[in-house]
């Protein structure tokens, strides 16, 4: 009986101190855009429905729209703090030095940089970075792509004969590429979405142009305007407009044979039948366990990188468009990525300067470029583990460094 | 005045003297009395809040907090600054457009000199030259209309107005250059923290607090009591007459545009060495061109200056504030503070003009709108 009063008090209290804890749960939201801009709106759905689902109240959140990667950042972070909030989060690659300034003065406040790329370098405790490993997305929305291209193949619509300009010297298909700028997580995803599609038609080149920027509907437009009339029959673009999807479907009316995947949002909408699919984060699934794991005082990984396993990417709704069979493979695909039997970055796949590659050492140092000096200096890592490049293992934000064969930067 | 004139129009604008200085004061606060009105039935029937609960936000902008008052100071520092440097410039009549372009310069020089010299000279010689390199930056930016308005007659407005913008484009290209490989610039020094500003007395913001307030005190009385102060008032009243006194008037022009540049230069200076610790196009911030509206407002008595500096920052604080409150766009917080700002500029007309309103034929009727 003793033990079973005891039993009993001690559930009680635990139910007190977890609601108590539950209570206590404030967190601060920077974000650079508001919901007009998709990937902020992306952050912001995701917060809201893992805030939904934990059953938090609106007074438990405090948003702040519009911060600028600059001083703004780090008066955000402290006028949060002010409100009572014990966990910081912004959503800006160049938050990240603001935060960590505020982060070193609140040892008690847990800040989280998304898609930051020093936080374990920095040695805090209070300070973490997270990314999903949305190149698997990308990877399926190539092998959506590939499918595409597979059928137009047989169906005799892409053939030389018929479409010469879309063959390169060497009888591949031209595919095209909008990047947003010559960084680690463009090239991680573009190399993504081409081994995907070269996952189905062998015989594939992809030519990528950047717009530098990663909003600019009418660079974005322009980019695939131009990728298009070098005859690139499918267009991928990894900048946040509509602008690349939009073009591709002005181009598809106008009868040129092009097709589009977009990216974080359903393009739908933007281009009905040019658009294929898109790859998208899933964000709730990460606050989700942010916030939990923060109300029960649990620790919080200081690099935080989840893919298909945890649902943490998708695609979006395949479009009319997409080849027969698609939903199938994709969800082969998807099966196969989950159980670990397929690696998007497997070295058998690819070559570099036409061998394979066996060495990728990455520098994991974050770098003042005024003064080339590091700021925080990290290990360089061999990232080329059992026969696969180990993106966003390392740390969360991607650090992909190869030029593989097959495709072309234009600058 | 011609009492029942047939041709009397219906409302007349008459300048007033000299106003008393009780009127002045009711005005004034008629008119904050009035915005608040205008501002309710804006809150209440447009946003559909509680407008006394909408004012209660908009105080706690500024004052909730002790650090809030202090981001508030600091914003009010910059801004004051500024406006200091702008009224000789003013005074003497010479449209100085081009503060925000004289800061940037001063900000850059002191970037300049941290990226290059940081860690490799000792802190006081690093200080030392960032001073004396944004000074030279913002007074070069305002000795060059200067001397064209001295010598050749330019347009004033026009030059200053576009030295901003060359300015501006010498910011983004050194910006473009020392962010290299990462997509933006982010602290100078980050790992040094050479050139920043250490903390005086426990608050971040204290040293250029003191600047300003030693500014206040000196550029009053330069204006007020020093024979260069003198000139530049009889400059600004009448050339003629100033020539007329034997004042050298292209010399006048030169020397105080020197002035205020070096000003901006060294607001440059404060904004980089103490508040950012970094530098981009908007880090002069609009300020240049809203410390036209404090220079003019207070008629650059530079006490004046800090109260309206004071208002200005504490209705976009207030702004600020409410928008992320009650999740309101900030254009509606915008509007909130903007009717705040337009009563008070409007009650200046009536304290330097009076209407009189002409009723009817038998007999006028004089009301002066208190």
């Amino acid at each position: 009986m003793k033990k079973f009063f005891a039993l009993v008090l001690a559930a009680v209290l635990c139910l007190f101190a977890c609601s108590a804890l539950a209570a206590d749960l404030k967190i601060g939201v920077i974000l650079v855009g508001d919901e007009t801009e998709g990937y902020t709106l992306s952050h912001m759905n995701g917060i809201k429905q893992a805030a939904a689902d934990l059953n938090l109240s609106d007074s438990q959140i405090v948003w702040k729209y519009k911060i600028p990667e600059d001083q703004t950042c780090y008066d955000a972070a402290l006028d949060c703090i002010g409100q009572g909030c014990n966990l910081i989060i912004s959503n800006s690659y160049g938050h990240q030095t603001y935060m960590v300034l505020a982060a070193e003065e609140y040892p008690d406040v847990t800040f989280v940089s998304m898609t930051g790329d020093f936080a374990a370098l920095t040695g805090l405790d209070n300070f973490k970075n997270a990314f999903t490993k949305v190149y698997e997305a990308r990877y399926v929305s190539g092998v959506v792509a590939g499918m595409k291209i597979a059928e137009l193949l047989e169906s005799g619509e892409l053939s030389p004969e018929k479409q010469p300009n879309s063959f390169d010297a060497e009888g591949n298909v031209k595919v095209g590429y909008v990047g947003a700028f010559d960084y680690a997580e463009v090239v991680s995803g573009y190399t993504a979405f081409f081994l995907g599609i070269r996952s189905i038609v062998p015989n594939v080149a992809m030519e990528v142009n950047y717009t530098n920027s990663w909003f600019d509907i009418d660079k974005e437009a322009a980019a695939a305007e131009a990728l298009i009339a070098k005859g690139c029959v499918i267009i991928g673009p990894h900048a946040d407009s509509t602008g690349a999807p939009a073009a591709t479907q002005k181009l598809l009316d106008a009868g040129n044979l092009c097709y589009s995947v977009g990216y974080n949002i359903d393009m739908i909408p933007t281009a009905p039948t040019a658009a294929l699919t898109s790859p998208t984060n899933v964000w709730s699934v990460f606050y989700k366990e942010l916030f939990s794991a923060v109300q029960n005082g649990e620790s919080v990984p200081t690099d935080w990188a989840k893919g298909y396993e945890a649902d943490a990417v998708k695609i979006t709704e395949l479009s009319a468009s997409c080849a027969a069979g698609t939903a199938e493979k994709v969800a082969e695909v998807v099966a196969a990525i989950k159980d670990g039997s397929l690696k998007v970055f497997d070295t058998a796949t690819f070559t570099v300067d036409g061998a394979a590659v066996t060495t990728a050492p990455c520098d994991m140092s974050f770098m003042d470029w005024s003064t080339m000096t590091a700021i925080y200096e990290g290990e360089t890592v061999d990232a080329i583990v059992d026969g696969a490049f180990a993106e966003s293992e390392f740390r969360s934000a991607p650090y992909f460094s190869l030029r593989i064969d097959g495709i072309t930067e234009i600058k | 005045m011609a009492q029942g004139n047939k041709h009397e129009p219906l409302l007349r604008i008459v300048k007033r003297g000299e106003s008393p200085f009780r009127l002045k004061l009711l005005v004034r606060i008629a008119a904050v009395l009035l915005a608040l009105i205008a501002d309710a039935l804006f809150i209440y029937f447009v946003t559909g809040l509680d407008p006394l609960a909408v004012y209660t936000t908009m105080f706690q902008g500024t004052f909730s907090t002790p650090m809030r008052f202090s981001w508030a100071m600091r914003d009010l520092a910059s801004l004051l600054l500024i406006g200091i440097a702008l009224a000789p410039a003013f005074k003497m009549r010479f449209w100085n457009i081009g503060a925000e372009g004289q800061v940037l310069m001063g900000a850059l020089a002191t970037a300049a000199v941290m990226v290059y010299y940081g860690g490799k000279v000792p802190n006081a010689v690093l200080y030392a030259a960032m001073l004396v390199a944004a000074v030279f930056a913002g007074a070069l930016w305002g000795f060059v209309p200067g001397w064209f308005k001295a010598r050749l007659g330019t347009n004033e407005t026009l030059f200053t107005l576009m030295m901003n913008y060359v300015a501006i484009q010498l910011v983004a290209c050194c910006v473009n250059i020392w962010r290299g490989q990462a997509s933006g610039l982010g602290k100078l020094n980050m790992r040094s923290k050479a050139g920043w500003f250490p903390q005086l007395f426990g608050q971040r913001y204290n040293i250029n607090l003191i600047i300003v307030v030693l500014l206040v005190v000196l550029m009053y009385c330069y204006l007020r009591y020093s024979k260069q102060g003198y000139e530049i008032a009889v400059v600004g009243e009448s050339e003629n007459t100033a020539r007329y006194a034997g004042i050298n008037v292209g010399k006048v022009i030169i020397r105080t545009m020197i002035l205020s540049g070096a000003l901006c230069g060294l607001t440059g200076f404060l904004i980089v060495g103490g508040r950012d610790q970094t530098i981009s196009t908007t880090t002069a911030g609009g300020n240049g061109f809203t410390a036209i509206i404090v220079a003019w407002l207070a008629k650059f008595n530079t006490f004046y200056m800090a109260l309206i500096s004071f208002l200005l920052i504490f209705l976009e604080k207030g702004a600020g504030e409410i928008a992320s409150a009650y999740n309101l766009n900030d254009f509606a917080s915008d509007i909130i503070a903007g009717i705040i700002l337009f009563f008070i500029l409007g009650s200046e007309f009536f304290i330097n003009y009076k209407p009189i309103f002409h009723l009817g034929k038998h007999g006028t009727i004089t009301k002066e709108a208190a």
